[in-house]
């Protein structure tokens, strides 16, 4: 008799833990830039320490030191529980994928790539309309009609930010020069301050005076580097104006934060879906920043004329080319 | 073309010089017969040291002292397990390298709160670069005013440093007692010990000497070609600098020009990009990104020929027992 009880009890318990995917054990993992890159990273931080603050609720994280380490995390927290699990950019999208297949009761979300599958939700956002809205100011502040692109990795994920730029730059000038540089061809493109001066000092070099860095932690060494030469530049991802005032002309920020804010909110209330989220300038997805760091660089003429442009591009009036669309951006 | 040309060089000199200091600091070392792979973990430290001293005390001077100092330590752990404890080069220098590049980001986490970095150092907390005397003057001078004015002129203090030590180094090695010394114990330390001199002495100089060299080469990194530490910062140039020490088959001079290089080749990458090839179009990134390596392999395959070590590089000098 007691051995059927027992039996039962472990059996309803098996059950229960298997129909509950509880979304009460949050996680997250960073990508190698790590989650102080006062960038991308340190956006979805933010958010997670503002749900933290906000709910109380602790969240896992986890920073991999190399490649091999992402899935060995994402599978050990899988393992472990916890769910929802965010995984913290493009580079984690094979890692994920894998661990979400096995792990069919565990909610992934994903952000800035896309995988289909019914236990992950897939957040990315429309960076061709946040950079083609810095590009558009760069244009209106540049005295040499050349501005520069300095991206971490020749991905399409950076090209769709070079493209966004490209496009908002000969919106206001069909003349003006963009130099486009990559910063290398593996993850450390995103740690190295070094090789980010060094190619904005060559940009600077060939009359570069506005430079938008789409580049992570590297971009450190690209705003040290304007700053240097007396140049403006253009930070990415979180808003970098406090970085260094009177230098950043602005941000193109992408609120990665509430993203992630989002996923752990409507886990919590179990409305969480599966699936692809677009985040754009209509849903405050991106934008450009604006505060008291960077108020004397614009002119109340360029604010209003950037308010025009996200006007016109929200209403569709200004079509911005994606470039992940056809893998080129001569639209 | 001329004024890009200059604006290479120029680049390339910035990029060089840590390079130039690490390979110098490995060839004290490799001359004396301590294999240091753990140039790379060195630079790291000494970057990091050198970036905290100076956003605390608002000094690139006491920064990087505390550089030097921080790199020292470490060469004298490495000397520590390979000379007195006779323990395997490669082992000790991973170890340095790996608990270095955790320990940065672990004290900087704990010290200011900045996720591992340091604040970013400005004015007098970093090595600003120094205008030559009549660089103006000298401006519209053709051709050598231009070499003058925007190649040699307008450099940290650390990047002519390291140029200096390349002859200072040559004379130190070829010219002095101690330099023959510290040959002779890389290549034969029993001749050396026979005539009466510590083994282990003048190889603890020799790795002193090393971790001096490597602390400036981090604090070049953080306080004068950046202007704060950054986890994992050094991104391989201590590897770079060994690569140029076989190159230049362990003699200071083509060191250097191996290290200029490296650097110049590092600086054309940068160039090139976006470069479109009439006929074949855009070249793409990766390829440019890759040129330096495939030129050091053709060149070493090719022109340079056979690099011979230091015979006694890597062997724990055993005193033999009567």
């Amino acid at each position: 008799m007691k051995g059927v009880f027992l039996a039962s009890v472990t059996a309803l318990a098996m059950s229960a833990s298997l129909v509950h995917a509880a979304d009460d054990k949050p996680a997250v993992v960073y990508d190698q830039a790590g989650k102080f890159d006062k960038s991308f990273n340190e956006g979805v931080y933010n958010g997670v320490k503002k749900y933290t603050a906000d709910t109380g609720q602790k969240i896992r994280e986890f920073e991999p030191k190399n490649e091999a380490q992402v899935e060995q995390g994402l599978r050990r927290l899988a393992k472990r529980g916890y769910s929802p699990i965010v995984a913290v950019g493009y580079s984690m999208s094979a890692a994920t994928e894998k661990v979400a297949k096995d792990f069919p009761n565990i909610h992934f979300s994903i952000i800035d790539s896309v995988i289909d599958l019914p236990n992950v939700q897939s957040i990315v956002f429309k960076e061709q309309e946040g950079s083609f809205l810095v590009g558009a100011l760069a244009a209106m502040k540049t005295k040499t009609n050349t501005v520069g692109f300095i991206g971490a990795m020749d991905v399409p994920l950076i090209r769709k930010f070079s493209c966004g730029y490209k496009q908002g730059v000969k919106y206001i000038a069909p003349n003006d020069k963009v130099i486009v540089n990559m910063v290398g061809s593996t993850g450390a493109a995103f740690t190295d301050p070094t090789k980010g001066s060094e190619l904005a000092k060559s940009q600077f070099s060939q009359g570069v005076d506005v430079v938008f860095a789409a580049a992570g932690g590297t971009g450190i060494g690209i705003y040290q580097a304007a700053a240097d030469a007396g140049k403006y530049a253009i930070g990415v991802d979180s808003n970098q104006n406090y970085l260094h005032p009177g230098v950043m002309l602005t941000s193109m920020v992408k609120r990665v934060d509430q993203a992630a804010y989002n996923t752990y909110k409507t886990a919590a209330e179990g409305t969480w879906k599966p699936g692809l989220i677009t985040l754009g300038l209509a849903d405050n997805g991106v934008s450009w920043a604006l505060d008291k760091y960077n108020e004397k660089q614009v002119t109340p003429e360029m604010v209003a004329k950037m308010k025009t442009i996200r006007a016109d591009i929200i209403s569709g009036k200004i079509q911005v080319h994606d470039y992940s669309k056809n893998g080129s951006c001569n639209d | 073309m001329y004024d890009t040309l200059i604006q290479m060089l120029d680049a390339t000199m910035r990029v060089s010089t840590p390079l130039i200091l690490a390979a110098l600091a490995g060839l004290y070392s490799e001359r004396a017969g301590i294999v240091d792979i753990s140039l790379e973990g060195k630079i790291l430290g000494s970057a990091f040291a050198a970036a905290a001293a100076s956003a605390v005390f608002g000094s690139a001077w006491v920064g990087l002292i505390f550089g030097i100092m921080a790199s020292v330590m470490l060469a004298l752990i490495h000397g520590f397990a390979c000379i007195t404890h006779r323990g395997d080069h490669i082992v000790s220098g991973v170890a340095i390298n790996t608990i270095v590049a955790g320990m940065t980001v672990t004290l900087g986490l704990h010290w200011f709160n900045l996720g591992g970095q340091t604040p970013a150092l400005t004015g007098n907390e970093r090595f600003l670069d120094i205008t030559l005397p009549f660089a103006h003057a000298m401006q519209n001078v053709p051709v050598i005013g231009q070499i003058y004015t925007h190649l040699l002129s307008g450099h940290n203090i650390l990047v002519y440093l390291a140029f200096f030590m390349v002859p200072v180094t040559y004379w130190v090695i070829y010219k002095t007692r101690f330099g023959l010394r510290l040959r002779a114990v890389g290549e034969n330390p029993q001749a050396v010990d026979t005539a009466g001199i510590s083994v282990t002495w003048i190889r603890y100089r020799a790795v002193i000497v090393c971790g001096i060299l490597c602390g400036v080469a981090g604090a070049y990194l953080s306080t004068a070609h950046n202007a704060g530490f950054l986890k994992d910062m050094s991104a391989g140039k201590g590897y770079m600098a060994l690569a140029a020490l076989i190159f230049g088959k362990w003699r200071p001079v083509p060191v250097m020009f191996a290290c200029l290089l490296f650097g110049f080749l590092d600086a054309v990458a940068v160039r090139l990009q976006g470069f479109v090839i009439p006929g074949l179009g855009e070249v793409p990134v990766q390829a440019i990104e890759s040129l330096p390596y495939v030129l050091t392999v053709l060149l070493l395959a090719g022109f340079i020929g056979k690099a011979i070590g230091p015979k006694a590089v890597g062997r724990p000098y055993v005193k033999e027992r009567a």
